[in-house]
């Protein structure tokens, strides 16, 4: 018997079913259905509150040049959907700003959701010391749960969905917030009024 | 029953401060973001994840199958393994196979269970835990204190003398500082990594993903970076459906360190997609079974196989805060290692472990899926005691009950007890008994006595 066929059967036996037997109906799913009046002052906040710089704008003209002004001189690369070239790795670990684009933002915990079938590099937004998202304000959800009641199998079409809840932080070291450990210690986000 | 020795743990002052000031922070943390105002559905989701956990785990083998046609049709693989050899097996021929040469690891205390490290660097395969008070442990040769904050007993200076010693670092005085040095060492391992491995705080069925949440980035490093991911869990960690993952998340955060959500929160569904830039090539998850399906077999225990491994119970236990997390016998610390302990590991080698508790219930008060540790607790002890025998103790209760039958002589032993209960002698069978007890020194007169005399 293989190690698969004795774990299944020890379970089997622990819990009393036959193999293939039809299982009772789970609990239910809950979701939450949240406000979506002021989705953009919520999202704001909690996102500040996490120490992210926010930054509305009415163009993407503007985001453009917003994203300059936070970038200033600082060496940077921007995903293909951002206007930049090819993927590269290295750049990823080498430059100082990484710009991406973002799928959704959370208003409720101030959070980012990346999913990887928009063909966004993961190490992009998590290499360089400071990350620049740039967003529509239609993609502010009220909470996960929206992002979930739209997607209700979101693996089948990203190999990762990163939710990105406010600067890299740790806590290990006596208990002291220190930003930046492994991932951005600095976040931006961008959001376009009109998208 | 012999039990460990804490005089050094609670004689250390820098030690119980440390202990003290971090968990009654986190709890302090917890109580904030849970409360009545600020989440008025708390105690609806908690009752909604244990009734999620209690049916996945009713009927485990129909998710697991699930769960492994799902991630097989992504092209990932699924390891099952039966102990702790089979799975740091898997890795070490993996390792071998791919000729991975440098290993990147985020937490996982599954990991730490089947004590994967070891294994691999005896086969010569440099294994670096890239959690920051992981790595700061894993330099010193330590194991973890606290499941969440590892290296809470660690001061900066402790810190900065073993990254001098093992990183050649100039001595530095911040956590800033120190966060830098280990933030420039581990870049270059993780850039330079064959293989990564992370821990599974969720596996979801229905759609073949691992989730892995964390505060720092290094798990999401470790599942990016390297060309082949390898995801290990323990065969509990499942739930039925991405759309449970928001119930669990609402209460893994706020119940570890009161956060609404940690910094990241990955949901992993295999390998890299074609389009997708960047991503592991190859995608492999271990299910680790190592005890897990003999505790399911237990019907008034099983819930014990619900935690999410937030580390509330260990924040808010009075025991746990004095003798910290170096005096329990394996990884599982606090009250929630106290149950998992003798239901691993049996209850011969130590069957104090489940009577180290003041049964204070503050453990079940704030465990976020709702596990009745008490209760499970005081099973483990009469557990204990059934396989004890007839002890001292028992005959000593028989003798008491006996008494109590008979209140005229209790009456007269009471009497004569105040004046000679101090010369109890701590010989003999008492011995035992009275070295892990301190007596109260007894009252001039019996309460009887008193009452009459009043």
């Amino acid at each position: 018997m293989t190690s698969r066929d004795e774990i299944l059967t020890a379970i089997r036996a622990a819990v009393k079913r036959q193999p293939g037997a039809p299982i009772p109906e789970p609990p239910p799913v809950l979701l939450r259905e949240g406000a979506h009046e002021t989705l953009l002052e919520q999202f704001v906040a909690a996102f500040e509150a996490l120490a992210g710089h926010a930054v509305v704008v009415t163009t993407a003209a503007e985001a453009n040049a917003a994203v300059k002004t936070i970038v200033n001189g600082r060496t940077f690369a921007a995903s293909s959907k951002m206007g930049g070239g090819e993927f590269s790795r290295d750049a990823c670990a080498t430059v100082d700003v990484g710009i991406t684009s973002a799928d959704y933002a959370l208003a409720d915990t101030g959070s980012l959701v990346l999913l990887t079938e928009s063909a966004e590099s993961r190490l992009l937004s998590l290499l360089p010391p400071c990350h620049i998202a740039v967003i529509g304000r239609s993609k502010i959800v009220p909470s996960l749960d929206d992002v979930f009641r739209t997607r209700a199998l979101p693996g089948e079409t990203s190999s990762a969905v990163t939710i990105v809840t406010g600067p890299s932080r740790t806590g290990d070291i006596e208990m002291r917030l220190v930003r930046g450990v492994h991932g951005p210690g600095e976040v931006h986000v961008v959001i376009i009024d009109e998208m | 029953m012999k039990t460990p020795d804490v005089t050094a743990a609670l004689a250390d002052k820098k030690l119980q401060l440390a202990i003290h000031t971090a968990t009654g922070r986190m709890a302090e943390r917890r109580r904030e973001i849970v409360a009545q105002g600020v989440m008025p559905d708390y105690q609806d989701i908690r009752q909604h994840a244990h009734n999620l956990k209690k049916h996945t785990l009713e009927n485990l083998d129909y998710y697991l199958e699930q769960l492994e046609r799902n991630v097989e049709a992504r092209g990932g693989k699924v390891i099952w393994a039966k102990d702790a050899a089979e799975a740091c097996a898997f890795v070490q021929k993996l390792a071998r196979d791919k000729g991975v040469k440098v290993i990147v690891k985020s937490k996982s205390m599954t990991t730490e269970e089947i004590g994967l490290n070891e294994h691999l660097e005896n086969d010569g395969v440099e294994t670096v835990e890239t959690d920051l008070g992981e790595y700061i442990l894993q330099l010193a040769g330590e194991k973890p204190f606290h499941i969440i904050a590892p290296a809470l007993h660690k001061t900066k200076e402790d810190v900065s003398d073993i990254f001098e010693r093992h990183l050649h670092s100039q001595p530095e005085s911040t956590p800033e500082g120190l966060t830098m040095i280990a933030r420039k060492a581990l870049r270059e391992k993780f850039l330079e990594a064959g293989l990564g491995i992370t821990g599974a705080n969720f596996l979801i069925a229905d759609s073949g993903a691992v989730v892995v949440v964390e505060n720092e980035g290094n798990a999401r490093l470790s599942c990016s970076a390297p060309k082949i991911h390898v995801a290990i869990g323990g065969i509990e960690k499942l739930i039925p459906r991405a759309q449970d993952l928001g119930v669990f998340l609402r209460l893994l955060a706020r119940s570890a360190t009161g956060q609404a959500l940690s910094v990241y929160t990955s949901f992993l569904a295999g390998a890299k997609r074609p389009g997708e830039p960047d991503g592991p090539e190859e995608f492999y998850l271990v299910l680790v079974d190592n005890g897990r399906t003999k505790l399911l077999a237990d019907e008034s225990k099983r819930q014990s196989l619900y935690c999410i491994r937030c580390g509330a119970c260990l924040n808010h236990c009075p025991v746990y805060r004095k003798i910290g997390g170096y005096n329990y016998p394996w990884v599982y610390s606090g009250p929630i290692g106290k149950i998992l302990t003798p239901q691993f590991k049996g209850l011969h080698d130590d069957p104090w472990v489940p009577f180290a508790s003041s049964l204070c219930g503050a453990c079940g008060e704030v465990c976020p899926v709702k596990i009745e540790i008490p209760r499970i607790l005081l099973e483990l002890r009469a557990d204990v005691k059934k396989d004890e025998g007839a002890s001292v103790e028992r005959f000593g209760f028989q003798v008491w009950a006996w008494l109590m039958r008979h209140p005229k002589l209790f009456g007269r032993l009471g009497s004569m007890g105040t004046s000679t209960m101090n010369m109890l002698p701590a010989v003999g069978p008492l011995k035992n008994w009275l070295s892990q007890r301190d007596l109260p020194e007894s009252p001039k007169q019996s309460f009887r006595d008193w009452w009459k005399k009043r």
